[in-house]
């Protein structure tokens, strides 16, 4: 390999610093050029081997020699900060972080409430709560609007309220909480909203071990007790790993799905002449955003031969699904949004025994809100230029700060 | 004729082969895959097919075309 381009990967702002708003670095298409896989130096120091085909990317994935457990020795610093692993450390251990049959045993209870045939019972509930956050929008006396807090944020907060069993009467607290611990203010406000949240789950962790209701973390508990194990700790754990999960990340996919969409109006013309296209398109916006990018880390545990290379015990690597879902070798002319394409195979939700839990959620919210937001309102256009809107180039989740919209 | 194979130990529960084939897949009440038949007929067999190959957990299989 080059050394040329592996260091000008590294010069980049690592985690997500997309030249264009719509494409991946363009370091990454010439590191997939070279190889599927290629060894990298990290920002953080030291040096890890960076997966950017799609073959080669599920093949790690689906690896059971490949740990995704943040707790041992020599995990790759990527995503994450040296203080920031210190605090993961410090946690009770969540299944994102587990291997094996401790993995197993953790995601195996929770998977029941996340079927194809549960969630479709839960759409009625979310099309009311789109509905609702788009006459208020719809309401306001003044345009344009910031679709991130009409709509985006909203939404995947308000449902997991719901699924979690938050009470009516806190839905305020826990929305505010939840979506100032994502807003761009200052950091204190930010970690004081994240402690207030934190205490707040703790005690409706207790408050539904004396007063069940019918909801996720109620259900969760009754089965621990029946299996004579009640972990408050571990609960609380689920709770917030569902929180954090699953609303910025699809709170940025509803943002920039809109902005796809109306960035490529003959895509969008697509879709609204058949909403039973929809599905299709998400699944693209899926592929050709892959907000997640990078998270898909692990530290081998044995001597691996993948795609020709030899990856050695100790030595970490990263599944890039943002290049993955690029490669060209897995979809024909990547950089063009296709919401016909048929892009089911896109790793956006990763690959693997890791593969998102809430994945079927997340693609359910979106049909929702991408259909009922277009119908309502069919002359829904930006009310700034593309390229002008604030970015997150620089947190681990891609999205837009904001999206002044009009119509 | 195709015959599927689903290993129920592997399964992740991620729900890609429902989503792709309801005529053939299905998840328990736990969210691990059933097979509603492992013959898929011909009408189904294609997108059989496209679900083993979704599979994140690389549970199902197909043991003869
Ligand atoms: C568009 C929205 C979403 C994207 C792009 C996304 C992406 C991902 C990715 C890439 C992983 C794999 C991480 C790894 O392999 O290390 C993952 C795991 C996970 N996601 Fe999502 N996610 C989304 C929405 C959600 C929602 C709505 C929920 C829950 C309500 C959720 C809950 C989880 C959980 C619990 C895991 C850990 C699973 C495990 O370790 O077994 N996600 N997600
Ligand atoms: S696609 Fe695989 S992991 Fe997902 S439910 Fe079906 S068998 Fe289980």
């Amino acid at each position: 390999m080059t050394e040329s381009v592996a260091l000008e990967l590294t010069g980049l702002k690592l985690p997500v610093e997309r030249g264009c708003p719509f494409a991946p670095p363009s370091a990454y298409e010439r590191l997939r050029e070279q190889a599927p896989i290629n060894k990298i130096h990290l920002t953080s120091g030291g040096e890890a081997w960076w997966v950017s085909g799609h073959e080669e990317g599920r093949a790690v994935l689906v690896d059971p020699r490949f740990s995704s457990d943040k707790r041992k020795d020599g995990f790759p610093l990527f995503m994450l900060d040296a203080a920031t692993l210190r605090q993961i450390r410090s946690q009770p251990p969540l299944m994102l972080g587990m291997d094996g049959a401790e993995h197993s045993a953790a995601r195996r209870p929770v998977i029941g409430e996340f079927t194809v045939k549960r969630l479709a019972a839960l759409r009625p509930r979310i099309q009311d709560i789109v509905d609702h956050f788009i006459d208020d929008m719809l309401a306001a006396d003044r345009r344009p609007v910031d679709l991130v807090q009409a709509l985006s944020l909203p939404v995947p907060s308000l449902v997991i309220c719901e699924l979690l069993g938050v009470p009516y009467t806190d839905h305020d607290f826990f929305q505010s909480r939840s979506t100032m611990m994502l807003r761009r203010t200052s950091s204190e406000d930010r970690l004081r909203a994240f402690a207030e949240l934190r205490a707040y789950i703790d005690d409706l962790v207790t408050r539904k071990e004396s007063d069940p209701g019918d909801d996720l973390l109620s259900r969760q508990i009754a089965r621990q007790r029946r299996q004579g194990t009640l972990d408050h700790a571990g609960m609380v754990g689920l709770a917030f790993l569902l929180l954090t999960a699953g609303h910025e990340t699809t709170a940025n996919m509803i943002s920039l799905g809109v902005l796809g969409l109306l960035s490529h109006p003959e895509q969008l013309a697509v879709v609204k002449a058949d909403p039973g296209r929809t599905p299709m398109a998400v699944e693209e916006l899926l592929r050709y955003f892959t907000i997640a990018d990078g998270v898909t880390t692990r530290l081998a545990t044995e001597d691996v031969k993948i795609g020709g290379v030899s990856i050695k015990a100790g030595e970490g690597v990263i599944v890039s699904t943002l290049s993955a879902n690029w490669d060209p070798a897995a979809f024909k002319d990547p950089a063009e949004l296709d919401v016909e394409r048929g892009a089911r195979h896109h790793i956006a939700f990763g690959f693997g025994p890791h593969q998102c839990l809430g994945q079927n959620l997340a693609r359910m919210e979106l049909q929702i809100v991408f259909d009922t937001l277009f119908r309502r309102v069919p002359t829904l256009r930006l009310a700034a230029p593309a390229g002008d809107l604030p970015f997150k180039t620089d947190s681990v989740v891609y999205g837009v700060h904001e999206l002044p919209v009009t119509w | 004729m195709m015959r599927i194979k689903a290993d129920s130990d592997l399964c992740v529960g991620s729900g890609q082969c429902v989503l792709t084939e309801p005529a053939v897949f299905a998840q328990d009440d736990d969210g691990i895959v059933a097979l509603l038949t492992d013959h898929p007929d011909d009408q189904s067999a294609r997108q059989a097919h496209h679900a083993v190959t979704l599979c994140p957990s690389r549970a199902l299989s197909i043991l003869q075309e």
